[in-house]
């Protein structure tokens, strides 16, 4: 028990940066965009976060401004591939590339400066549980945001019409169009929507995680939220299922060498990535599931015809 | 007669306000006078406008539901319409009649709201409308059909059509009135399939369905027979007709003559974006409207009388493919033999492995399970493309752009592609660019291919240009064996007749010809014999002479002929045919 609680705990922890992130990118890649800068746009989420929080001290401010600076990296990809109809694959590795420069520009007076992170909400009477209170109910706010993020956006896909007109686009752009739906507009919001989240994700590294400024601290966290959103088949259960799997690999190493087990420290780091490639390739055997999921236009540039 | 209670309404309301503006200006000041003598004059005088505009509105009022007064619509380069007239009252099935780029689709798209005119005026229900968007026309009454299907696929149903909606509404209750609406009109439709698990009929079905839903005054179907079986297509003419009769009224675009003989009251042909004639159906002769549509009379097709055949070209036996799609096709079974001098037509709803077969048979798959692929008697089985060229073999895909030609090359690379082993292109590890432009230009001159010169890219020709090239440019090879699917689609009539009477000399030579086709007419034309693909699985193949149109249809619905068949009792056979489209279904 003195083990398992800890260890669970940060699971949570290393699974939210991913969650956020993949449910974004899921909503992205559902309306038929393929946004590669997840991981540009999670660093800067984490450097706003972070020098907002530093000069202000306030975290919700801090949190605000994250969602900002990746929603804002966003329109830049947006503007990109919808107005100038670039390539989105590349667009999206050099949105990548910039945000980690830039997020080191702006980070670099913030080397060496630590923060509190952000305060823990105790549920009351609930988090008095045993072992149950201490996982689920004191725990900071963006954890409980995350998980109301999987509700939020599961109900938003299936449940509601502009959820389906989000698919819909995501499937044939030409039909939707045809319809009379704005594929710019949809793809536009769903693209600063999946930045926002980014920008959220960055920010739980740099102000909860791990709470302080280090260059290129997300550590190709994004690249396993943009797998995980494939390894989940576009589906919000398994991104929730695959980011605590992910979470929990993360964390394994620093257990197993707190426990003695004499792996290799970075054998140990492999192991998600490892993780992530032998799980796509069992996933992708159900060949039927993903076609079914998978957004049938997704990273094609939609020009309408006359 | 409405003039007159036109100025009785005009001296009532002169008295009305003569009251008022006396009465007032007893006990008012001067300025304030002035202003009640002003307004007085301005209601007087916008008065009379109103007046003069509402009779004049009335001298204009007919039976007409639209009407397209003068439209013009011009894209870079091209003058798509040019003042264009177009009347249709309800309950009328109004033939658009043109060949393609005659300007049929840019008009129907003005009316959907999904271009806008550059100038003159559409009248809808007797006012002049701008129809600012799709949704605004499905407001105003206006529905649609489109050829390609504005379906998803991975949506379903009832999805489907809850987004071709206006309104939002429940599922649960729009899966409802689907089914009540699809039993009421013999439509059969399950609400809550996926669009990928249904037959083309089937989605074409979803689309009438989302337009009736919506209680159109005004129904446009752009092509809705071009998928369809010709059992399909009289099932969905009696609806349509019924649907007529009800007050619905009907705009179909069509240029299949022998459709708009037996379907429409009146038709109004275009011809390069200019209004030919509006007639009456009865009238005319589908000749005399074929003349109209082109400009020129069609000279019939000559289908030789006796044809020698020869050795047998291609041998293919027993073939089982998997598909590797998971939303393929699978073949079963597959048996072929083409000999040299015949043509051999393949007909078949889109989807039922047309493309599976040929890219087996070209080479482009060989991930195949079993059987054997003969060419000239040589096992071809594992041979990839390049060497059953080689060994005379030609294919032309449907896809023409990505498939058949790459869209950013020029014409001359595109022509090296394929070629270059048969012509020798290559001289001493290079290309040979003289001798490859002057096979390029020989192709455009021989195949009259309208383009500026051979360093054009593919994807700047238009599609009927590009399919020229492209069999132009397989038949100059001199192939033993050409396999060609949908060699006419989007091909102007006149040009349409040119690659057929190609491909029947290129048979006459020796040469054997393999068409997939999914226009039946085209098949009974030109090939000596016809047989039909379903579900992945190839029917046997019978003499055209023997066949006739409704035979084809039911071999296209997977319904083997026993060709003493009594083909009017058809009851048994329906029943036959769905019950192997459910097999199909759940094949795939």
């Amino acid at each position: 028990m003195d083990i398992l609680i800890p260890a669970i705990l940060t699971i949570i922890t290393a699974a939210t940066p991913l969650l956020f992130a993949a449910l974004g990118e899921l909503v992205t890649e559902k309306s038929g965009v393929l946004n590669l800068g997840v991981e540009g746009m999670m660093i800067m989420g984490a450097v706003i976060g972070f020098v907002v929080v530093h000069y202000t001290g306030s975290s919700v401010l801090a949190i605000l401004a994250s969602m900002l600076a990746g929603a804002l990296l966003a329109t830049v990809f947006a503007m990109l591939i919808l107005v100038f109809h670039a390539s989105q694959v590349p667009t999206g590795l050099a949105l990548t590339i910039f945000g980690l420069g830039l997020s080191a520009l702006i980070g670099q007076s913030m080397i060496g400066i630590a923060y509190d992170g952000i305060p823990k909400i105790s549920i009351p009477v609930l988090s008095e549980l045993p072992i149950i209170g201490e996982i689920f109910f004191h725990q900071d706010i963006l954890v409980y945001l995350s998980l109301l993020m999987v509700i939020v956006v599961w109900w938003f896909l299936n449940k509601t019409r502009s959820g389906l007109i989000l698919r819909a686009v995501g499937d044939s752009h030409d039909a939707a169009h045809a319809m009379g739906y704005s594929v710019f507009k949809i793809r536009l919001l769903a693209t600063l929507f999946g930045g926002a989240m980014a920008g959220v994700g960055g920010a739980y590294l740099s102000l909860s995680y791990s709470p302080l400024w280090v260059e290129g601290m997300t550590a190709g966290r994004g690249w396993i939220a943009l797998a995980l959103v494939v390894f989940a088949s576009w589906r919000v259960g398994r991104v929730l299922l695959g980011a605590y799997l992910f979470g929990g690999i993360t964390i394994l190493q620093l257990h197993a060498q707190a426990l003695g087990i004499g792996i290799p420290s970075q054998v140990m780091s492999m192991l998600p990535y490892l993780a992530t490639i032998v799980v796509l390739v069992l996933i992708s055997r159900d060949k039927k599931q993903i076609k079914l999921n998978a957004p049938a236009s997704l990273g094609k540039a939609f020009q309408p015809s006359r | 007669m409405n003039l007159n209670s036109n100025s009785a309404d005009c001296s009532l309301v002169f008295v009305f306000l003569l009251a008022r503006f006396v009465g007032s200006g007893l006990n008012l000041s001067f300025s304030q006078f002035f202003i009640h003598l002003l307004d007085f004059l301005k209601i007087i005088f916008f008065n009379e406008i109103a007046i003069l505009a509402s009779f004049e509105n009335k001298m204009q009022e007919s039976s007409y539901l639209l009407e397209l007064k003068n439209i013009s619509k011009s894209f870079p380069g091209v003058l798509a319409n040019d003042s264009i007239d177009l009347k249709i009252s309800s309950g009328e099935i109004h033939a658009l009649l043109g060949e393609n780029g005659a300007g049929k689709s840019t008009l129907v798209k003005m009316i959907y709201g999904i271009l806008k005119p550059d100038s003159g005026e559409i009248w809808f229900e007797n006012k002049a409308t701008s129809i600012k968007s799709p949704a605004h026309a499905r407001e105003l009454g206006v529905a649609m059909v489109f050829q390609h299907f504005s379906l998803f696929d991975s949506l379903t149903v009832v999805e489907n059509i809850s987004l071709g909606m206006n309104h939002q509404s429940n599922l649960k209750q729009l899966a409802k009135q689907i089914t009540e609406l699809s039993n009421r009109y013999g439509l059969p439709l399950d609400p809550d399939r996926h669009v990928y698990t249904l037959s083309v009929g089937e989605r074409q079905r979803i689309e009438i369905i989302r337009c009736l839903l919506q209680e159109p005054k005004l129904l446009i179907m752009d092509e809705p027979t071009s998928v369809l079986t010709p059992q399909e297509v009289e099932k969905l003419f009696v609806t349509l007709k019924r649907l007529a009769n009800e007050g619905l009224a009907i705009l179909y675009i069509s240029h299949k003559l022998d459709e708009i003989k037996s379907l429409c009251h009146d038709a109004t042909i275009l011809r390069l974006g200019k209004k030919v004639a509006t007639v009456s159906v009865d009238t005319e002769s589908t000749g005399s409207l074929a003349a109209m549509m082109m400009g020129e009379e069609l000279q019939a097709f000559k289908h030789p009388d006796a044809i020698e055949l020869g050795k047998i070209r291609l041998k293919v036996k027993n073939l089982n493919v998997k598909a590797n799609d998971p939303l393929g096709i699978s073949l079963k079974g597959i048996n072929l033999n083409v000999r040299a001098g015949e043509v051999v037509g393949i007909a078949g709803v889109a989807g039922n492995g047309q493309d599976e077969l040929l890219t087996v048979l070209n080479g482009e798959n060989l991930n195949y399970q079993a059987g054997t692929i003969q060419i000239e008697a040589q096992t071809a089985t594992k041979l990839n493309p390049n060497q059953r060229r080689l060994l005379g073999m030609a294919s032309v895909p449907e896809k023409r752009l990505g498939h058949g030609a790459m869209p950013e090359m020029d014409l001359t690379d595109n022509a090296f592609l394929t070629a270059y082993e048969r012509m020798s292109l290559i001289k001493r590890f290079l290309i040979s660019y003289k001798k490859t432009r002057n096979f390029t230009q020989n192709i455009i001159k021989e195949y009259s291919v309208k383009t500026p010169n051979e360093d054009a890219p593919a994807e700047s020709l238009s599609g009927g240009n590009l399919q020229k090239f492209i069999i132009g440019r397989e038949l100059s090879q001199e192939p033993t064996i050409l396999m060609v699917s949908q060699p006419t689609w989007g091909v102007d009539t006149g040009a349409a007749q040119t690659i057929r009477e190609a491909l029947r000399e290129l048979a006459s030579k020796g040469t054997a010809v393999l068409v997939i086709s999914q226009d039946l007419d085209e098949l009974m034309e030109i090939s000596d014999r016809i047989g039909a693909i379903c579900g992945g699985v190839l029917s046997r193949f019978y003499p055209t002479s023997e066949m006739n149109i409704e035979k084809v249809g039911l071999l296209m619905a997977g319904v083997e002929l026993d060709l003493n068949l009594n083909l009017n009792s058809d009851q048994d056979q329906d029943q036959d045919k769905t019950k192997l489209q459910g097999n199909n279904i759940n094949a795939a």
